[in-house]
């Protein structure tokens, strides 16, 4: 078995044709676990038995012909989503000891469809960066590059699909983080409309943004696990109450239809490395043969990185209130209850997660509420209404995902500031609510993914997946990380 | 500097962190070039603009209130820093008379 040519839409095939069970697939991925984690360190949590009991009862559905949407199919969670029994740390010492007691709504619907989980994948703490080098526990690297960041910050789940250690994987996405990582490590990763997939059992960081969403090899692994992630929930208050369509079946429907495409001057401007560019270009060239492509312009990108900078850590210094070291998670010893709270917090939360709970504090106290948070709430209206002006002329906007390609560890960790602007193509859609999709189009000189994003009017996911399929079925990539040729 | 040590303190008290000596002066100033980042929003007109503070224009959803016990209390007490007798226990709150 060639792990290379491995995607969950050609394992199905396997299965149902008999030729592989779940057993021997969950086992393979175990095997590169063991062979390739010690060095990227994707995982902060692999239990074997745990899978392989998994892996045997669902061949036993199969033999009942129970089989679900994703039958026998192995995948990692990134450690924010909860499942129930097993450890959810977000990355975090505060939470270090801490096991779900419940089940994510994605989880209960992932485990109808008969997948396998083998574990939980590293992350920045909190999903709070861009590098996962924010993990409070060790940082990830890169599999094309072992010097550089896989992205965060669900960057344990992109180095894990890149590495196939199981097939696919859920990350969240709350101003990139999982666009970005599937660009650093050369898969699809996607955002999906906000509200289009239930985020109960997801830890919250900030909820007018934070996004569950699907990581796989290729574009109909990735629609595949939309399908059976997505639909309403009543356990999750902004959930949307819409129809989930086939997804598969509409990008296979659209293998040659034609769009209009926009490209935002903004993003195509003197901030995008050259390195990023070129593959850029060559795909746009492609393109060009059945679509129509404008220039397009969203005038408030510029303004995206410092609005996203506030709302993200108001909401987050609101919904991290809640770790107190009373009821879970970690606790100090303290003469008084102030004293148990402060303790507590001071040890149990890293650098940037009281960086940003600080600044949420600091942008929603008295005094500097408007000049901070309602000030962001407005710029950020300007920000949807510049896309809600653009879809009106375009189908489909197509952009790069991130401004450079992977950089090292230890390069930006220093500079907060230089970090978050690495954001600054991904945020405007998580602001506007947006979906956004992230798939490799080549590779740079020195052999780092490059990712080209495609961006779409909310609950238009599916306009967004046959776009992407076009992408990758004209550009045939096929990319493997060099450490595992 | 956007911010003094001072205000930093006080944010730190509101926030329950709290930060060392040591800690306090440099981030103290990653605070303050950050928050002079955020500036750039000033050139912005946004007089006229109403702000958005959720991407979904959606009213909150209603349901009947009806009680749904968990089932499983045992794990939530696990997940418990210190448990006596079924309840989670916290320092004293208040003084004796």
């Amino acid at each position: 078995m060639d792990l290379r040519e491995l995607t969950i839409t050609s394992a199905l095939k396997l299965l149902t044709e008999g030729k592989i069970s779940s057993l021997e697939l969950t086992k393979l991925c175990l095997e590169q676990i063991k062979r390739y984690d010690s060095k990227v360190k994707a995982f902060l949590y692999v239990n074997e038995e745990w899978a392989l009991a998994q892996a045997e009862n669902s061949d036993k559905r199969r033999k009942e012909g129970k089989a679900g949407l994703l039958e026998g199919i192995p995948l990692s969670i990134k450690d924010n989503i909860h499942i129930k029994g097993h450890p959810t740390t977000c990355a975090s010492k505060i939470l270090a000891n801490y096991i779900a007691p419940y089940n994510a709504t994605v989880i209960e619907k992932l485990t109808q469809e008969g997948a396998v989980f083998i574990g939980k994948t590293n992350m920045d703490e909190f999903a709070m960066g861009s590098s996962t080098e924010n993990s409070a526990f060790f940082p990830t690297h890169n599999p094309w590059d072992l010097e550089r960041v896989p992205g965060g910050s669900s960057g344990g789940s992109a180095t894990a699909v890149a590495m196939r250690m199981g097939l696919g994987s859920l990350g969240s996405d709350t101003g990139g983080s999982i666009r970005q990582p599937a660009a650093f490590c050369g898969v699809v990763g996607m955002k999906p409309t906000y509200g289009l997939v239930s985020r109960f059992g997801l830890v919250a960081f900030a909820s007018s943004l934070d996004q569950i969403g699907p990581f796989a090899l290729t574009v109909e692994d990735l629609a595949l696990l939309l399908r059976a992630i997505a639909g309403h929930d009543p356990k999750d208050s902004t959930s949307a109450e819409i129809e989930v369509p086939n997804y598969l079946g509409y990008i296979y429907q659209n293998e040659k239809t034609s769009f209009k495409i926009g490209l935002p001057k903004e993003y195509f401007s003197e901030t995008l490395s050259p390195e990023i560019a070129k593959p850029l270009e060559n795909t746009i060239k492609l393109l060009e043969k059945r679509h129509q492509i404008k220039e397009i312009s969203l005038p408030h990108t510029k303004y995206a990185v410092a609005t996203y900078y506030i709302v993200a850590p108001a909401e987050a210094s609101s919904n991290l209130a809640r770790y107190d070291g009373i009821k879970y998670g970690f606790r100090a010893e303290a003469k008084n209850l102030l004293e148990l709270y402060k303790k507590s917090r001071a040890y149990g939360f890293g650098k940037e997660v009281k960086r940003r709970i600080m600044l949420g504090t600091y942008a929603l106290s008295a005094g500097y509420y408007d000049a901070y948070y309602l000030k962001a709430s407005k710029v950020r209206t300007l920000i949807k209404e510049d896309f809600e002006r653009a879809f009106k002329e375009v189908d489909l906007i197509l952009a790069p995902t991130t401004p450079t390609p992977p950089f090292k560890l230890g390069e930006k960790i220093a500079d907060p500031l230089q970090m978050y602007l690495s954001d600054i193509f991904t945020i405007p859609v998580n602001l506007a609510g947006l979906p956004g999709l992230s798939l490799p189009v080549g590779l740079t000189e020195k052999g780092l993914p490059v990712g080209a994003q495609i961006i779409g009017p909310a609950f238009r996911d599916e306009l967004v997946l046959a776009l992407a399929y076009q992408i990758e079925k004209e550009l045939a990539l096929k990319l493997t990380p060099p450490l595992m040729a | 500097m956007a911010i003094t040590s001072v205000e930093v303190k006080k944010i730190a008290h509101l926030a329950r962190l709290d930060f060392s000596e040591e800690e306090l002066l440099p981030f103290t100033e990653e605070l303050s070039n950050i928050l002079n980042y955020f500036k750039e929003l000033e050139e912005v007109d946004t007089s006229h603009i109403s702000p958005t503070f959720h991407p979904l224009k959606k009213k909150t959803p209603y349901r009947e209130d009806e009680v749904k016990p968990f089932e499983d209390i045992e794990i939530l007490l696990k997940n418990a820093p210190e448990v006596k007798e079924g309840a989670i226990v916290v320092p004293k709150v208040i003084k004796a008379p």
